[in-house]
């Protein structure tokens, strides 16, 4: 039924619009930890209010109930008579997860549990029951609102004494006296009356004492007064209910008619009263509970592939498209009739072509292109539920948000990210007393930052905690047969031991960090996406992780490499440099391994002819140059005839149009129409090591 | 001729609630995200009823009702004021405002058309 279809998207709106009501109490809630602003505080109630409402009139009452308690605590903030305290917003912040979890579940169609609100129920209620120190200075003027307005429903009319009343009352006597200004709010005695009847039988008498004289009568007021009488065992708050719209401006009055008390009709009008009340919430739960599985199906297919994409970036592509069908019709008539005079103009169209085509790309890339800040996103509540655990203080800055990346990047980063950020947190800065003994400021500063760079991304994770401990991870790295007793390492060389698989200085393991499992995924992780990490630290004064990234995994910085005929790619980002070695860097150690020594080190030099079995210009080392590269902070010399442009390269994958190849990654088509492969760096030097291994020693 | 109402709430499943009701009724239903809005549709439209939240961004509820009253053409068309069961402070400040009456959320589709016919 249609009826039911359109209820559906409503109620597939209320769950889009309580998500977003959640996100904008969470990250309110998160800024209230620094500075509690009131309207911040009032956005934060808005929202709660919203879900309360949209639950209750959606039937999702276990919802609508637990954010009841929510936003009374948040009322009581909003109106001054409370202080936010850390608790507090704690507290709240949880119930916002309870609210979540409560809210997919009824999308998800599944019961809704009430555990966790149960639970939470119980931290408000402490909340709302302690006495509120903080709130004594503040609440003169704002808390004056409530307390004026408690004393307010004037009930004229003599408390009838609950079920006595019920079973012996036969009717009532109201006296209606509205104010002259009844009619401004609209409100037509007529309308109550006829509401009245529908609960009994009803006698009016109206009393037009008021009337003034006709010159001095405003048509606009209400001048007349009435007497009621309702004949029935009517509860009073019944009654009571239908003057509820004009009780503030008439002067009501209810009088119980008694009657001898053999009436044995009453409890069965009672009955009857009840029952449609009770109806309701089930009548209001129905048409919620029935749809939501499709949808839920749709949302989850629809999040997985698609990007929601700005308009002026779709507006943008068409007309670029449109400029292409002009340039193509201007080319098309060539085809006709080529007369050699028109050389120039097809030149011109060509180069137009050319420029368009550009443009295009672009756009393209542009759409697949999304502000890092989603990323961002979740931080400020992990830095700040982090701190909260583990008794430190930190401020959490947000540099770069709108910094864009291409979406497959954007999506893989986030993990490693966190991670880092965990790691910063758990090891990186110190606790308050510590920082202060240290003479730094108690509340630590973790930046994350994001900036463009020639064609590559920098995410910057920042502490200024203690800094990485160089003598306690060479001991470690001793200890553990990662690094020979005299072995000396530079810096960089120590802190990327970090990055080796099981490795951890933590001295006690806790459950954020310190296990080990970590930062080796972490830079497996980013080294997939083609990115590398590097580390600096300043003992004492923190460390910086730096991620550097390519913009897109569509497209690639490359260096293209010639050996004999054919032509190669290497992603320019793992390139060092490229030497021409001269004979005395040259040495072969054990006959077959041959090694170059560049600066201080050796490296290994592979040979790519040999590789891919091709004929390459020479097999003289001291001809050939050598391109130092590098990844897992592992570094190779790649030696090729020689080194052409550097471009930017489509990459096309060669497992969905061949197979994979070890030591490829993938392969591009040139302007001419030729294939070059794209040579796969760290899985090279990954398998070159490994066939190697036992038979080389790396280090000098 | 049809009856028009404007339903004004900043939240779209209250308001695609309200209206989905109401139209299925034979009202004419026009919508406003909040008081700004409806205020300004106000000026330049006349409705038969005004149905309003209280908690909205930019302008509230209570002086949307306020502002309609100052209003020659608003001076008697009906205004309800969608209200929590919380709010007995909000009735008041809505009737001192100059609303008719009061709408206790949650609502279902016969409870809301059952008080707007009251009033119309």
């Amino acid at each position: 039924m249609t009826l039911d279809l359109e209820m559906e998207e409503i109620i597939k709106v209320f769950f889009e619009e309580s998500f977003e009501c959640l996100d904008a109490m969470e990250s309110g809630l998160l800024t209230l930890d620094t500075t509690a602003d009131r309207e911040t505080i009032n956005t934060i109630f808005r929202a709660a209010h919203s879900i309360k409402g949209g639950a209750g009139t959606f039937g999702f009452m276990e919802i609508a109930e637990f954010t009841h308690s929510v936003e009374t605590l948040l009322d009581e903030m909003r109106n001054g008579m409370r202080a936010v305290t850390p608790d507090a917003v704690q507290v709240l912040l949880q119930s916002v997860d309870v609210i979540r979890e409560m809210t997919q579940s009824a999308q998800a169609k599944q019961p809704i549990l009430t555990v966790g609100a149960d639970a939470l129920n119980g931290e408000l209620a402490r909340i709302l029951a302690q006495k509120n120190v903080v709130a004594a200075a503040p609440i003169t003027d704002t808390a004056a609102l409530p307390a004026a307005a408690a004393p307010v429903p004037p009930k004229s009319a003599p408390q009838a004494p609950g079920n006595v009343a019920v079973t012996s009352i036969s009717g009532w006597r109201i006296h209606f006296v509205p104010e002259l200004t009844l009619f401004e709010t609209c409100n037509d005695p007529m309308r109550i009356f006829a509401e009245l009847a529908g609960l009994g039988r009803l006698d009016v008498t109206a009393h037009t004492d008021r009337i003034p004289p006709l010159p001095t009568l405003d048509a606009t007021h209400c001048y007349l007064s009435w007497t009621l009488v309702l004949h029935g065992a009517i509860e009073q708050a019944r009654v009571i209910e239908v003057f509820d719209w004009v009780e503030t401006v008439s002067k009501i009055s209810y009088e119980p008619i008694y009657l001898a008390p053999d009436a044995g009709v009453p409890s069965a009008v009672g009955a009857g009263a009840a029952a449609p009340v009770a109806a309701r919430p089930a009548a209001a739960a129905e048409p919620a509970a029935a749809p939501a599985a499709p949808l839920v199906v749709a949302k989850a297919g629809s999040d997985a592939g698609s990007i929601r994409v700005a308009t002026e970036k779709v507006d943008a592509l068409i007309n670029l498209v449109g400029e292409l069908v002009i340039t193509q019709s201007m080319l098309g008539r060539f085809a006709e009739k080529y007369d050699p005079e028109d050389l120039e103009s097809l030149r011109r169209g060509l180069i137009q072509l050319a420029r368009n085509t550009r443009e295009l790309q672009e756009s393209v890339m542009q759409i697949r292109m999304l502000p890092i800040g989603f990323s961002f996103n979740r931080f400020p509540r992990l830095v700040h539920d982090l701190s909260r655990k583990l008794g430190k203080k930190v401020e959490l800055k947000l540099c770069g948000e709108n910094t864009e990346l291409d979406k497959t990047v954007l999506e893989k980063i986030g993990d490693p990210l966190v991670h880092l950020v965990r790691n910063a947190l758990d090891h990186g800065m110190e606790l308050p007393d510590k920082r202060l003994a240290a003479g730094k400021s108690e509340t630590g500063t973790l930046e994350l930052n994001a900036f463009h760079e020639g064609g590559s991304i920098i995410i910057e994770v920042k502490d200024d905690g203690a800094g990485l401990n160089k003598a306690r991870i060479l001991a470690k790295a001793r200890e553990r047969g990662l690094v020979e007793p005299d072995e000396q390492l530079s810096d960089e060389q120590i802190y990327n031991l970090i990055f080796v698989a099981g490795f951890s200085t933590a001295d006690t393991v806790s459950d954020l960090s310190g296990r080990g499992v970590g930062m080796d995924v972490v830079r497996r992780n980013i080294n997939d996406l083609g990115g590398h990490v590097q580390i600096f630290s300043n003992e004492g004064v923190g460390s910086t992780i730096r991620i550097r990234l390519p913009l897109t995994l569509a497209i690639l910085e490359g260096q293209v490499l010639r050996v004999g005929k054919e032509i190669y790619v290497a992603s320019l980002v793992s390139i060092i440099e490229t030497v021409q070695p001269t004979r005395e860097h040259l040495s072969s150690v054990a006959g077959r391994s041959e090694l170059f020594k560049h600066r201080d080190s050796y490296l290994p030099i592979i040979r790519l002819h040999d590789l891919f079995d091709i004929e390459p210009d020479t097999r003289d080392i001291a001809k050939g140059l050598l391109v130092v590269v590098e990844s897992d902070g592992r570094r190779v010399s790649i030696l090729v005839d020689e080194l052409l442009a550097q471009q930017q390269v489509v990459i096309k994958s060669l497992e969905t149009n061949f197979k994979h190849v070890p030591g490829l990654a993938g392969a591009t088509i040139h302007g001419d129409g030729t294939v070059a492969l794209i040579l796969d760096i760290p899985g090279l030097i990954h398998n070159f090591l490994e066939r190697q291994s036992g038979r080389i020693e790396l280090a000098a | 001729m049809a009856v028009t109402i404007l339903a004004v709430d900043d939240s779209a499943s209250m308001r695609q609630m309200v209206s989905f009701t109401l139209k299925h009724a034979g009202y004419t239903v026009v919508q406003a995200t909040d008081g700004v809005e409806a205020l300004e549709y106000a000026r330049a439209n006349l409705v038969s009823l005004v149905l309003t939240d209280v908690n909205m961004p930019r302008m509230d509820g209570i002086t949307l009702v306020r502002e309609l009253r100052q209003l020659d053409t608003y001076k008697f068309v009906p205004m309800l004021v969608l209200t929590t069961e919380a709010g007995q402070d909000k009735k008041m400040a809505g009737k001192q405002a100059g609303a008719t009456g009061w709408l206790v959320k949650p609502f279902n589709p016969e409870k809301l058309l059952a008080t707007i016919a009251k009033v119309l």
